[in-house]
C-alpha cells in the first residue's frame, strides 16, 4: 500500500493526447515565458513611442558583436537539435560532442554579452542612464539568466544527467528534447530581441 | 519502462522527507492548507488594527500591550502613524490576496483534490510540486520580513502604483526596504504559481482515469484547469513589471517615471521618460485575470457541494464547463476597466465597458445554474451546504456591485470610493471564503477520517454570514456618499462623508465581532484534528465523486486499486440504483 | 515519436544543418538591410519583424518540430500568441486613444515637450 507510486506517461506518450508529460509541461512553461517576454516587448514599444528621440542600435551598441554572438546562438540550436538526434540514432558519443559544442556556444555568448555589458559599465552607459538602456539591460539581462539556467541544466544533462541514458534511455532522450526545446526558445527570443534592440532605425 | 530510480516505500521515509519535503500531493496540499490559514487570520489582524483608526481616527488604542510591542514608530502616544496605516492596507491586500485565498485555493484544494477526482495517483511533477509550496513559504517570509526593515513594509497599496510606490518612503537604492521586499516577495510568489499551474495542468491532461472524459469530470476540476490557465498567461506581466520596478527603486532606471519629477521638494536625479501608466496596464493585465483566480476554485466548491447536497446532478453541466472557459478566456481583455479615470479616450473606454459587460454573463450563467441547481432537490442544510446556499446571494450581491464599476461614465462617481472595496470584499469574503469554509467542512473527513463539530460550525456560519454583511454593506452607501478609499481618518475631514461616518463604526464593530467568531472555527478545526468523531465509512456525505472512493485518509498512491469511471460526476438519485446514487468508479450494477 | 527508423532520423538530421544554414543567410540579411537607411523608419522596422518571424517560424517549425506536434500544443501556443498580440495592441491603443486628443488609434499624440530623457 505504501510503495513508490509510478506516474504513467513519463517516457511513453499518452495514446489519447500523445504526449508524455514533461512534453506538455515544456511547452506550457515556454507559453508563460512568451507573456513574460512579451511584457518586455511591450515596454519597449510604449517607451520608444513615448519618447521624442530614440537611439538606433548602431549609434551606441556594439552590432558586430552583437551579431557574432546571433550566430552563435543558432549554432548552438543546431548542435542541440542533432545531439537530440543522435541519442535517436542511438549514438552517445556524437550526442555527448552536439551537447558539448552547445556548451561551448552558450558559454562563448555570455562572454561575448559580458564584455559588451563591461564596455557599456566602463562608459558610464548604466541602465538609469536613459529608457533605451533601461530596457536593453533588461532585456538582455533577463535573456542572458535564460541562457545560464539553459548551461546548468544542459552541463547536468552532459555530466552526471548522462548517467540515465544507461538504465532509462528514453526517458533521457525525452529530457534532452525538453532542454531542447527550452533552448531554442532561448534562441527565438534572442531571433527577436537581436534587430529591436540592435537593428530597428532610430528617432 | 516508468519506474523510479530509488523505488523505496513510502512509509520507511524519515520524518522530514515524508511530512516537511514531502512529494505526496496530500501532504504538499495540507502544507499549502495551514500555511494559507495562517497567513489569511494573521491578514484580517492587520485589518482589525486598521478598523480602530477608521471607527476612532486619532485616538489611542486601549490594548496596552499591542501598543507597546508596535513601539513608537508605528503607534505614537498609542495613536497609528499614517504611515503605519498605510502600511497595513498595502499589506492586508497582499497578504489576503497572494498569502492567503490563493495558495489556499489553488495550493491546497487544488493540489489535495486534483489527483484525487481524476484517479491519479499523484499530480503529474511531484518535486516540482514541492518546489512550488517552498517557493511560496520563502515568498511569504520575505513579506512579512519586509515589516521589520527601516521604513516599514509596502505602503502604496497593494496596487503599487509608480511613481509613488519607487519614491515611498523614500528614494532609496537599498534592497531591504518594504516596497523592494515586496517586489522581491512578488517574484518569489508568482514563480511558485507558475510551477504549479504547470503541473495542475499537465496532471488534469495526461492522469484522468481510464473513462474519465473531459465532459465527465466533476466541475471543480475544471474550474481549477481554467484557473491554472490564468495563473500560466496572466502572471509573466507582472513579473517583469516587479523587476522592472525593482529595476527603477534599486538602480534608478525610468522604466515608470515620467519626466520631470520632483520629490520632497527635490528634482528627481533619474533620466525621466517612463511611464507611469505602462505599470498600470501591466499589473492590472495579472491582476484583472487574478480576480478570477480567487472565485472560480470557490464556484468549483460550491458546485460539489450543492450537488452532493441537494441530492440530484447538477443544472447545466455543459453550460457551466463552456461558460467557465469563455470566462477565462474574457478575463484577459477587460483589464483596462480599472483605468477608467486614467485619461483613456472614449474609443478605448467603451471596448473595455464593452468586454467588461460580456464577462459579466458567463458569471451570471454560472451562478444561475448553481441556483437552478437547487430546484427540485432533496436539500440536506449540513453546515457546508450552509456555506454553499450563502454564497450563492453573496456572491451575487457581489457581482452585480460590480456592473456600475464596469461602466466607465458610472465609474467616474464610484472608482477609488468605498464601494469598490464593498464590491469586491462580497465577491471575496463572503463569497470565496465562504465557499472555502465550506470546502473545509466538505473535505475534512476525507483528509482526516473526523467530522468537524456541527453545532459550532452552523455557530460559525450564522455568526459569519451576520458579521459580513455588517462590514461590507455599509461599504456601499459610503462610497455612493463619495467617500474615498485608502483615506487615513476613513473620511472623517470631509464635509460630504459627515453623514455615513458612524458607519465606520458599526464596521469596525462588526468586523470584531467577525474575529472573534472565527475564533470558533479556529477551536473547532483544532479540536476536531485530535478529538472529532471519527467517521464510519469512508464516504460519509454519500457522494459520487472519486476522491470518496479511497481510504480515509487516502494513502501514499491514493487508490487501492487503479480505478476507471463509467459515468459522470453527479449522479444522485438515479432511479433504481441501490444507494441512491452512482459513483462515477462503481462499474454497472448487476 | 521515438518510432522513428533510423534512416528518417538522418533525413531530419540534413534538414536541421539546412535550416541552420538559411538562419546564417538570414541573420546575414537582417543586418544588411538594416544598413539601407532609405527604408525609412516604418518599412526598415516591418522588413525587420519579417525577418525575426520567418527566422522564429524555422525555429519553432523544425528545430521545436512543432510542424509535427499535436494540436493540444498548438491550442495553447494559439491562445497565447493571441493574449500576446493583444496585450500589445491594447496598450498601444490606449497611448493613442487620450482624453482631449483627436480620435488616434495607434497614433503617437502630440505632447508637451519632455525633458531630454537621459540622467547626467
Amino acid at each position: 500500500m505504501s510503495a513508490a507510486i509510478e506516474i504513467p506517461y513519463v517516457s511513453r506518450e499518452r495514446p489519447d493526447t500523445g504526449l508524455y508529460n514533461a512534453r506538455l509541461g515544456v511547452w506550457l512553461f515556454l507559453a508563460s515565458e512568451v507573456m513574460l517576454f512579451g511584457a518586455l516587448f511591450s515596454t519597449y514599444v510604449l517607451l520608444r513611442t513615448g519618447a521624442e528621440t530614440w537611439p538606433s542600435g548602431a549609434e551606441i551598441l556594439n552590432v558586430p558583436l552583437a551579431t557574432l554572438n546571433t550566430f552563435v546562438l543558432i549554432g548552438s540550436s543546431v548542435t542541440m537539435v542533432m545531439s537530440w538526434a543522435s541519442l535517436q540514432m542511438q549514438n552517445f558519443a556524437r550526442f555527448r560532442l552536439f551537447l558539448g559544442l552547445t556548451l561551448l556556444c552558450g558559454l562563448i555568448f555570455l562572454v561575448a554579452k559580458g564584455f559588451e555589458y563591461h564596455e557599456h559599465l566602463v562608459h558610464a552607459e548604466l541602465p538609469s542612464h536613459s529608457t533605451f538602456f533601461a530596457i536593453y539591460f533588461v532585456m538582455t539581462g533577463l535573456h542572458g539568466l535564460h541562457v545560464v539556467v539553459g548551461l546548468i541544466v544542459n552541463g547536468y544533462l552532459w555530466g552526471p544527467g548522462a548517467k540515465m541514458w544507461r538504465t532509462d534511455p528514453t526517458r533521457f532522450t525525452n529530457r534532452i528534447e525538453v532542454a531542447g526545446l527550452y533552448w531554442h526558445f532561448v534562441d527565438l527570443v534572442w531571433i527577436f530581441l537581436f534587430p529591436t534592440l540592435y537593428l530597428l532605425p532610430g528617432k | 519502462m516508468d519506474t523510479h530510480h530509488h523505488a523505496e516505500r513510502h512509509d520507511e521515509l524519515p520524518f522530514w522527507r515524508r511530512y516537511i519535503f514531502s512529494t505526496d500531493h496530500k501532504v504538499i496540499g495540507i502544507q499549502y492548507g495551514l500555511t494559507a490559514l495562517t497567513f489569511l487570520f494573521f491578514g484580517f489582524c492587520l485589518i482589525m488594527l486598521m478598523r480602530w483608526q477608521l471607527a476612532y481616527p486619532g485616538k489611542a488604542l486601549p490594548i496596552g500591550f499591542l501598543t507597546r510591542w508596535l513601539g513608537d514608530a508605528r503607534m505614537p502616544g498609542g495613536v497609528m502613524a499614517p504611515e503605519f496605516y498605510n502600511q497595513l492596507g498595502a499589506m492586508h491586500g497582499t497578504i489576503m490576496i497572494f498569502l492567503g485565498v490563493v495558495p489556499l485555493a489553488v495550493g491546497a484544494f487544488g493540489n489535495y483534490l486534483v489527483p484525487l477526482q481524476i484517479g491519479a495517483q499523484d499530480m503529474a511533477f511531484p518535486k516540482l510540486n514541492m518546489s512550488s509550496y517552498w517557493v511560496y513559504f520563502v515568498g511569504g517570509v520575505v513579506m512579512l520580513c519586509s515589516f521589520f526593515v527601516p521604513g516599514g513594509s509596502a505602503q502604496s497599496g497593494w496596487t503599487s502604483y509608480p511613481p509613488l510606490a519607487v519614491v515611498n518612503p523614500t528614494v532609496s537604492h537599498s534592497l531591504f526596504t518594504g516596497q523592494a521586499l515586496w517586489l522581491t516577495g512578488m517574484v518569489f510568489l508568482i514563480t511558485s504559481s507558475l510551477l504549479g499551474s504547470i503541473n495542475t495542468i499537465t496532471t488534469i491532461v495526461q492522469l484522468r482515469a481510464k473513462g474519465l472524459t473531459w465532459m465527465r469530470l466533476p466541475f471543480f476540476v475544471w474550474a481549477q484547469l481554467v484557473t491554472a490557465f490564468l495563473l500560466l498567461l496572466a502572471f509573466p506581466p507582472l513579473e517583469a513589471a516587479g523587476i522592472m520596478q525593482l529595476m527603477d527603486r534599486l538602480a534608478s532606471t525610468s522604466f515608470f517615471l515620467p519626466s520631470g519629477l520632483v520629490v520632497g521638494g527635490k528634482a528627481l536625479n533619474v533620466s525621466g521618460g517612463g511611464s507611469a501608466l505602462l505599470w498600470q496596464h501591466l499589473f492590472w493585465f495579472l491582476a484583472h485575470p487574478e480576480v478570477y483566480v480567487l472565485i472560480l476554485p470557490a464556484m468549483g466548491i460550491v458546485a460539489e457541494v450543492i450537488a452532493n447536497n441537494t441530492r440530484k446532478p447538477l443544472w447545466g453541466y455543459k453550460s457551466l464547463v463552456y461558460s467557465v472557459i469563455f470566462l477565462g478566456f474574457m478575463s484577459f481583455i477587460v483589464w483596462a476597466h480599472h483605468m477608467f479615470l486614467t485619461g483613456m479616450g472614449t474609443t478605448i473606454n467603451a471596448f473595455f465597458q464593452t468586454t467588461t459587460m460580456i464577462i459579466s454573463i458567463p458569471s451570471i450563467i454560472i451562478l444561475t445554474a448553481l441556483i437552478l441547481s437547487l430546484w427540485g432537490g432533496s436539500i440536506r442544510f449540513t453546515v457546508p451546504m450552509l456555506f454553499a446556499l450563502a454564497f450563492l446571494p453573496m456572491f451575487g450581491i457581489g457581482g452585480l456591485t460590480g456592473l456600475p464599476l464596469g461602466l466607465a461614465s458610472a465609474d467616474i462617481h464610484l472608482h477609488d470610493t468605498y464601494y469598490v472595496i464593498g464590491h469586491f470584499h462580497y465577491v471575496v469574503a463572503p463569497g470565496t471564503l465562504f465557499a472555502l469554509f465550506a470546502g473545509i467542512y466538505y473535505w475534512f473527513p476525507k483528509v482526516t477520517g473526523r467530522k468537524m463539530n456541527d453545532a459550532l460550525g452552523r455557530l460559525h456560519f450564522w455568526g459569519s454570514l451576520i458579521c459580513m454583511n455588517g462590514v461590507f454593506m455599509p461599504m456601499f452607501i459610503q462610497g455612493l456618499a463619495g467617500v474615498s478609499r485608502r483615506l487615513y481618518d476613513g473620511g472623517a475631514s470631509y464635509l460630504h462623508a459627515e453623514h455615513v461616518l458612524i458607519l465606520n463604526k458599526v464596521m469596525s464593530h462588526s468586523a470584531w465581532a467577525l474575529g472573534v467568531i472565527q475564533l470558533i472555527f479556529i477551536v473547532n478545526f483544532l479540536w476536531s484534528l485530535f478529538a472529532g468523531r471519527k467517521v464510519e465509512s469512508d464516504n460519509p456525505w454519500e457522494a459520487t465523486t472519486l476522491e470518496w472512493a479511497t481510504p480515509t485518509p487516502p494513502p501514499h498512491g491514493n487508490f487501492l486499486a487503479v480505478p476507471a469511471v463509467y459515468r459522470g460526476p453527479y449522479e444522485y438519485s438515479v432511479p433504481g440504483s441501490k444507494h441512491g446514487f452512482l459513483p462515477q468508479h462503481q462499474p454497472e450494477e448487476a | 515519436m521515438n518510432a522513428h527508423g533510423t534512416e528518417s532520423v538522418h533525413k531530419q538530421a540534413k534538414i536541421y544543418k539546412i535550416v541552420g544554414g538559411v538562419l546564417f543567410a538570414a541573420t546575414a540579411a537582417t543586418v544588411a538591410a538594416a544598413e539601407w537607411h532609405h527604408l525609412g523608419i516604418t518599412l526598415g522596422i516591418f522588413v525587420a519583424v519579417l525577418i525575426a518571424v520567418f527566422k522564429g517560424s524555422l525555429v519553432a517549425r523544425y528545430f521545436m518540430h512543432l510542424s509535427a506536434e499535436r494540436k493540444l500544443i498548438y491550442w495553447v501556443l494559439a491562445l497565447t500568441a493571441f493574449f500576446f498580440v493583444a496585450m500589445i495592441a491594447l496598450i498601444l491603443w490606449t497611448h493613442g486613444d487620450q482624453q482631449g486628443q483627436p480620435h488616434g488609434i495607434f497614433t503617437t499624440p502630440p505632447r508637451a515637450a519632455q525633458p531630454a530623457a537621459t540622467r547626467n
